[in-house]
């Protein structure tokens, strides 16, 4: 980032299907929005501003399918090869016993491995602190961020297409 | 999609806006501690520290203080962590297969049975490391570390070692999806303290917040994290619980060595878990004045598990003994036969009348919608079911295939110490839950105030 100063159209929202249609008509007509924060999840929100389905099921899966192979391979090589024991006679190596622990490693594995990659992707972590468009985002407004710089539009133009589209208030914000 | 079904209750009362609910839950995170918290969370510290002398006296001399003998080698300690480990079931019930099942009541309620479910988990823990006598080296007796005798690894054809890996996954699980959820509520505390200019508190909690910002993408990516979870969580709740029903269930045990023990031990699990969550939500949401929230509607679905979870558990008595009967083995036929008539008989009918017959009260919806019937009859179930651990556990063991190896189990004051230090534990950590996190997922709930929230007439 760049130490001038970024300049960005703040737009508010009282409701989330006037936001939802909002949305719709802003980029109709052809604003390009930076994000929209909002107090709790929107659903529809997502398509509506064009986001690509999420790919953390598949880090998910491959973290599980790390986990399987990793519980397997241990217990295999501990009991079979390792140090083989005799339990009540049984084989060394014999798949049903290995499973709970295999289940309980794959889901372990699965669960901690997405959540390190969603903290990762959307940058959170402890000690940062995170840009207010408007400190109300998190208590009952929906807040539209429209970064000034990569609009063709002036900054009248947008401020009345976000007026008709349904903002009760709309500022300015400069980082 | 403003959608007012005119066939279910409102989940939320008042007519309540997405600023109230802030504004609700988060107002006893900033308000002083009040003079009941501090009565409550005193003795809660008492019943600590007494069990922390209790524990701390087995650690010096040994588990010889505890009352178990030749013959009874399990007693309350591991009936204790199967009734602590059952109610620790509910939390990640209600967030994660209520969430697949898109029920949305569970939204008022998930935070606490969550944080419910973790403390429960911790004090089932402090069982078998304290049964573990030097529990310094449990680590290696517990886990496959490297080791200096060989390696010799741990055996993982061992019931006991699955339990190992299905609690401390369970715990993990449980612990990462509260915090996933919680994110976004400390977000919320962190901008209000920075508008009432609390500096210090607007810190931490901007700490434990990740730097939330509620960004579209960011939800998104939250609420794919979230389904995940509870696709995860869904099979571990059920294995956790098989797993602890296999520790007997393995064995030859009469009495425990019965196949319809992991259906039966789940849904019992369940059964607990949910009068545990009652008995706690019904005082937080009177002390805290969440009666919007948490409504009699939400008590009365509670209820509606709690008789069904209570029903299997019912039958899955009677087919014991069926079983038993129908078998025809004479030591497993014995083990029952002693259960209900032998020197325990008093411990197996408390059972059957807390677990079997007090939940199918509830068929009254008088006596579901009714706050003080449904708290007495919370308690009076975990009372049964710390009792259905007791008899499974003690009355199968305690008369032995040879009649010279009979006994009685008598707990000392260390058995009861160590019980007594979980209460302790549990209520410390519940009421510093209760005082410094949201107790209801603000997130969830705005979500649904347009749905699910009854209008200002």
């Amino acid at each position: 980032m760049s130490s001038t100063s970024e300049k960005f159209l703040v737009g508010i929202f009282d409701d989330e299907d006037i936001l939802l249609h909002g949305v719709e008509g802003i980029r109709g007509k052809g604003v390009k929005i930076h994000e929209v924060y909002t107090p709790f999840p929107v659903h529809g929100l997502d398509e509506a501003l064009g986001y690509k389905r999420s790919r953390l099921p598949i880090a998910a899966f491959l973290f599980g399918l790390t986990g399987t192979s990793l519980a397997l391979t241990m217990q295999i090589w501990m009991l079979g090869f390792d140090w083989p024991m005799i339990i009540g006679g049984k084989n060394f190596i014999s798949l049903p016993p290995f499973i709970p622990v295999t289940f309980e490693l794959t889901v372990l594995l699965a669960a901690l491995g997405m959540v390190a990659t969603f903290f990762i992707v959307s940058d959170m972590k402890p000690y940062k602190t995170p840009r207010s468009y408007d400190i109300r985002s998190t208590d009952d407004k929906h807040v539209m961020a429209i970064d000034l710089a990569v609009n063709k539009l002036s900054k009248e133009e947008i401020s009345q297409i976000l007026k008709a589209n349904g903002a009760s208030e709309v500022n300015e914000k400069n980082f | 999609m403003q959608a007012t079904s005119s066939v279910r209750e409102s989940l939320i009362t008042g007519g309540k806006t997405v600023r109230d609910v802030s504004e609700d839950i988060s107002r006893h995170v900033e308000n002083k501690p009040t003079g009941s918290w501090w009565i409550a969370m005193g003795i809660s510290l008492i019943l600590f520290l007494f069990g922390f002398y209790c524990l701390a006296t087995l650690l010096w001399e040994g588990i010889g203080v505890w009352g178990l003998n030749k013959t009874v080698g399990w007693a309350w300690d591991i009936t204790n962590f199967v009734w602590w480990v059952g109610i620790g079931h509910a939390g990640t019930l209600i967030s994660a297969i209520l969430l697949l099942f898109r029920q949305k009541w569970r939204m008022s309620i998930n935070r606490a049975a969550e944080a419910m479910t973790i403390f429960a988990v911790i004090c089932a823990a402090t069982f078998p490391l304290a049964h573990m006598g030097r529990l310094w080296l449990g680590f290696y007796w517990a886990l496959p570390l490297p080791n200096t005798w060989g390696s010799l690894w741990a055996n993982f054809n061992s019931p006991l070692l699955w339990d190992v890996f299905a609690i401390s996954t369970y715990f993990t699980v449980s612990l990462v999806f509260w915090y996933i959820g919680l994110i976004p509520d400390f977000a919320v505390i962190r901008d209000r303290a920075t508008r009432m200019g609390n500096k210090t508190r607007a810190a931490i909690y901007n700490a434990l917040s990740f730097g939330w910002d509620g960004a579209a993408k960011t939800w998104m990516r939250y609420e794919s994290v979230a389904l995940i979870l509870a696709g995860l969580s869904t099979p571990l709740v059920l294995s956790v619980h098989t797993i602890v029903s296999f520790d007997f269930a393995t064995s030859v045990v009469p009495g425990w060595h019965t196949t319809i023990f992991p259906p039966y031990f789940v849904a019992g699990a369940i059964f607990s878990g949910f009068a545990m969550v009652l008995t706690l939500l019904i005082v937080t949401r009177k002390v805290f004045k969440l009666e919007d929230y948490i409504t009699i509607y939400h008590i009365e679905l509670m209820n509606i598990v709690i008789i069904i979870t209570g029903s299997i558990v019912g039958i899955a008595y009677i087919t014991e003994f069926f079983v038993a009967w129908y078998g025809m083995v004479p030591a497993e036929f014995y083990a029952f036969y002693n259960r209900a008539t032998g020197p325990y008989w008093w411990a197996y009918w408390s059972m059957m009348t807390c677990n079997v017959i007090s939940p199918q009260l509830f068929w009254f919806k008088k006596l579901r919608t009714n706050i003080a019937a449904t708290f007495v009859l919370s308690i009076i179930v975990n009372i049964g079911m710390w009792f259905e651990r007791f008899v499974i556990i003690v009355t199968s063991i305690h008369r032995d295939y040879l009649p010279s190896s009979w006994s009685m189990f008598y707990p000392t004051m260390y058995d009861l110490g160590e019980y007594i230090f979980t209460f302790g534990l549990f209520f410390t950590a519940f009421f510093l839950f209760a005082k410094f996190f949201p107790v209801i997922n603000m997130a969830e709930v705005k979500s649904i105030i347009k749905s699910s929230s009854e209008k200002k007439h």
